[in-house]
């Protein structure tokens, strides 16, 4: 007669469904089909797709990259701990350091513009978030995750740390310039 | 039939309760009750301190207790009540002696052992690593430790569910098939079993490396292994959940399922695909390609979402239909207006229900969909989503289902039933609006596992708009809330254990009755003639239309950010 008993018939599976059921089992069905293939859409069609070209990388390599990005591209300096701004030209490979409890250096990059963008982290797990874009990727240590990014829109951008690094997560946060020329 | 085990008959419900058996019920439920005291207690800190305008902790112990919140909560607090629960589903649903009641108390103690571990480790200040743990962020040997052991006892646990089922099974207890609460139990069952050896397989290396035997653990595959054991935890408390409600509208309204086969299926669904949708934490991570993370997030083209959905329309509608057996067949919805909305362990299972349903389903399908995790990843929106599935949906299911159990196995009337009519309300609907503020302001880019969205001190701090701070502001108000109706469900649960008055409780004898198939029986169901749950139906497309709307607002959304690829 009801769920903490056995099925009223031995042969349960027998049972036919209600009609009920199959029309919403059908409707379901389409709507999850429709929500699988949003996905492979999005990847032909859309502009926002996560890139998945990684490179193992060790720290001091990733680094050295960084460094040299830095010396060629500087324009200028922030904060008393003297952060270098680095403006790299359109198409070009722009590294981002995630470090215990900062990111390293500060980016301006162009409005409409495109670019690599290499990120890894020198320690434990971050977590690269673009605000006010809300736009959220997992750094792992080891791994250089390369993606090509376009703004488009100029501004005063926000890069906090949303993956939990130890005491000091709170604090780490950098800005992001996109500028019009 | 006699045997040399001591059973008892509850002369209120009619269950049959094993001695052995009945004993380890209660003290895994009371374990779980505790572990929710303590849980709840500092959830009510760390609520105050993301409230920005109080920010009651500072960082450290924050972030300490944060780590302990999770895993008392969302670990220890759900695996007690659900190895109750399999007892329950098994010995006693099935009229069976439970199997090996010694080892199940050595699990019992594993468990407790385990736990008590990993939290002397959090709170001396030696592991805030978060539930996660994510390597190479190190805690203590302790905190792995006390994980292993309490994995190891649930593990245990488990087997002695099934153990029973063959007991019960050899021992004829019960005719025909098991029940479809027990079904669902064995379903949870199932994927805890591998839930638990992912935990073991990442956990155990993981506890070499903290005390220096293994050199380093690579973190994608921590994370990739990590999860198969994080997010399946989460799908036991579904499958568990989805039993009890299921039991719940059998319990209350004597509904019986619209179809076994359809309801099975779907749990048969879970233990398929939902191990896959652990993917979806991996979708922002570099190194995995996207064909692995669309086929593994799509759960194998969504059939465990289609099994969610299915259970949602199928537990209401066998409810309609028992309603409308009983004459309520005015209109689309005399059945659920008539329904007993001050009997707690309806109103707290429906409640679960639609929660579940409309905040934590949807929110989870935008989660785990490849490009939109992207503006959701480690946002806050992240815990909304949970707390709506495992907070509403299961804590509350199970809360629902205690209401039952004080008489029934306690043998005590409940006290303050004033007070228990309205804690599913206060608790579901505190939490409700502290999980649509959390994903509210997760939309904004607020980060979970973040002391303070000020910024304070950091040489470039960024500035979230003021709406974040509104938002923060309602999920500490909905959070008080729901935390007193927490603790309104542990002042009337112990309250009664200790203090309720002493029912009959049937007296202990050998003599044990088989569990008979039903003998009434329509032989076809309802009969698929007719549209038998018409108002259920429109439920399901009330859902529907919030689900694609929101859906879609999504992928509107994603559309307006950097090109990236």
């Amino acid at each position: 007669m009801s769920a903490i008993q056995p099925p009223a018939q031995r042969i349960w599976w027998k049972q036919p469904l209600d009609k009920v059921e199959l029309v919403w089992i059908v409707i379901a069905f389409a709507w999850c089909m429709v929500m699988f293939f949003m996905m492979p859409y999005w990847h032909v069609y859309g502009k926002q797709n996560l890139s998945s070209e990684t490179y193992r990388v060790r720290p001091e390599m990733f680094s050295r990259a960084a460094e040299e990005m830095v010396a060629k591209w500087k324009v200028r300096e922030e904060t008393d701990e003297k952060i270098p701004v680095v403006a790299p030209p359109a198409g070009a490979d722009v590294y981002l350091i995630a470090r215990l409890w900062a990111w390293w250096p500060i980016l301006e990059l162009e409005e409409g513009k495109t670019y690599r963008l290499h990120l890894t982290s020198m320690d434990y797990q971050h977590g690269f978030s673009l605000q006010p874009e809300n736009v959220n990727v997992q750094v792992l240590p080891g791994y250089e995750h390369v993606m090509t990014v376009t703004p488009n829109r100029a501004g005063t951008y926000g890069i906090v740390c949303n993956e939990f690094c130890g005491a000091g997560h709170h604090k780490m946060v950098s800005k992001l310039y996109v500028v019009k020329k | 039939m006699t045997g040399t085990e001591l059973f008892r008959v509850d002369p209120r419900t009619g269950l049959q309760y094993h001695k052995s058996a009945e004993l380890l019920i209660k003290a895994n439920a009371v374990a779980a009750v505790v572990a929710l005291l303590v849980g709840g207690i500092i959830a009510l800190l760390i609520t105050l301190t993301r409230w920005q305008a109080v920010h009651l902790l500072d960082a450290e112990r924050f972030y300490m207790l944060l780590t302990a919140h999770g895993l008392d909560m969302l670990v220890i607090w759900v695996i007690f009540f659900e190895i109750a629960i399999l007892y329950f589903c098994s010995s006693t649903l099935l009229r069976s002696r439970l199997a090996t009641p010694r080892l199940a108390w050595l699990a019992f103690a594993l468990m407790v052992i385990g736990t008590v571990t990993f939290n002397v480790a959090i709170f001396t200040g030696n592991a805030t690593v978060m539930m996660t743990s994510y390597v190479p962020l190190p805690g203590h040997p302790a905190f792995y430790l006390g994980l292993i052991l309490f994995a190891v006892g649930a593990l245990i646990g488990c087997f002695i569910f099934l153990g029973t089922l063959v007991v019960a099974k050899a021992e004829k207890t019960y005719e025909g098939s098991i029940p479809l609460v027990t079904f669902g139990a064995l379903t949870a069952a199932i994927i805890a079993i591998f839930t638990i050896a992912s935990g073991a397989i990442i956990l155990i290396p993981t506890f070499l490396w903290s005390i220096g035997y293994v050199k380093s653990i690579d973190p994608l595959m921590y994370r990739t292994i990590w999860w198969a054991f994080g997010h399946s935890s989460q799908q036991i408390n579904v499958s568990a959940h989805v039993a009890v409600w299921y039991a719940i509208a059998a319990i209350v309204f004597g509904a019986k399922p619209m179809s076994e086969r359809v309801s099975r299926t779907a749990f048969v669904l879970y233990i398929l695909f939902l191990q896959l949708a652990s993917a979806h934490h991996l979708l922002a991570d570099p190194g995995l390609s996207t064909e692995w993370k669309v086929f593994n997030t799509s759960y194998a083209m969504y059939l465990a979402v289609l099994a969610s959905m299915i259970h949602g329309l199928t537990v209401p509608g066998s409810i309609e239909v028992a309603q409308r057996g009983k004459g309520f067949t005015k209109g689309l919805f005399e059945w659920i207006r008539k329904a007993p909305w001050g009997n707690p362990v309806f109103s707290g299972m429906f409640i679960s229900l639609i929660g579940f349903g409309f905040l934590g389903g949807i929110s989870g399908v935008m989660m785990g969909t490849e490009q939109l995790n992207m503006i959701i990843h480690n946002t806050i929106y992240v815990p909304g989503h949970f707390h709506a599935t495992v907070v509403i949906g299961t804590t509350l299911a199970f809360m629902a289902l205690t209401y039952f159990l004080i008489p029934s196995l306690f043998n005590r009337e409940m006290i303050m039933p004033g007070l228990a009519k309205w804690q599913p309300y206060l608790f579901g609907i505190g939490m409700g609006v502290f999980c649509l503020a959390m994903m509210g302001a997760g939309t904004l880019g607020v980060p979970r596992r973040h002391w303070d969205i000020t910024f304070a001190g950091a040489s470039l701090p960024y500035e979230f708009p003021g709406t974040a701070y509104l938002m923060l502001a309602i999920m500490g108000v909905g959070g008080v809330l729901a935390i007193i109706g927490g603790a309104a469900y542990i002042l009337i649960t112990v309250g009664s254990l200790l203090f309720g008055k002493r029912l009959d409780a049937g007296a202990y004898g050998r003599e044990m009755t088989v569990l008979r198939m039903p003998v009434d029986t329509a032989l076809t169901g309802h009969g698929h003639a007719g549209f038998v749950a018409p108002g259920t139906f429109v439920f399901a497309l009330v859902f529907l239309t919030a689900f694609v709307l929101y859906y879609f607002v999504n992928w509107k959304y994603l559309s307006t950010v950097w090109g990236l690829s």
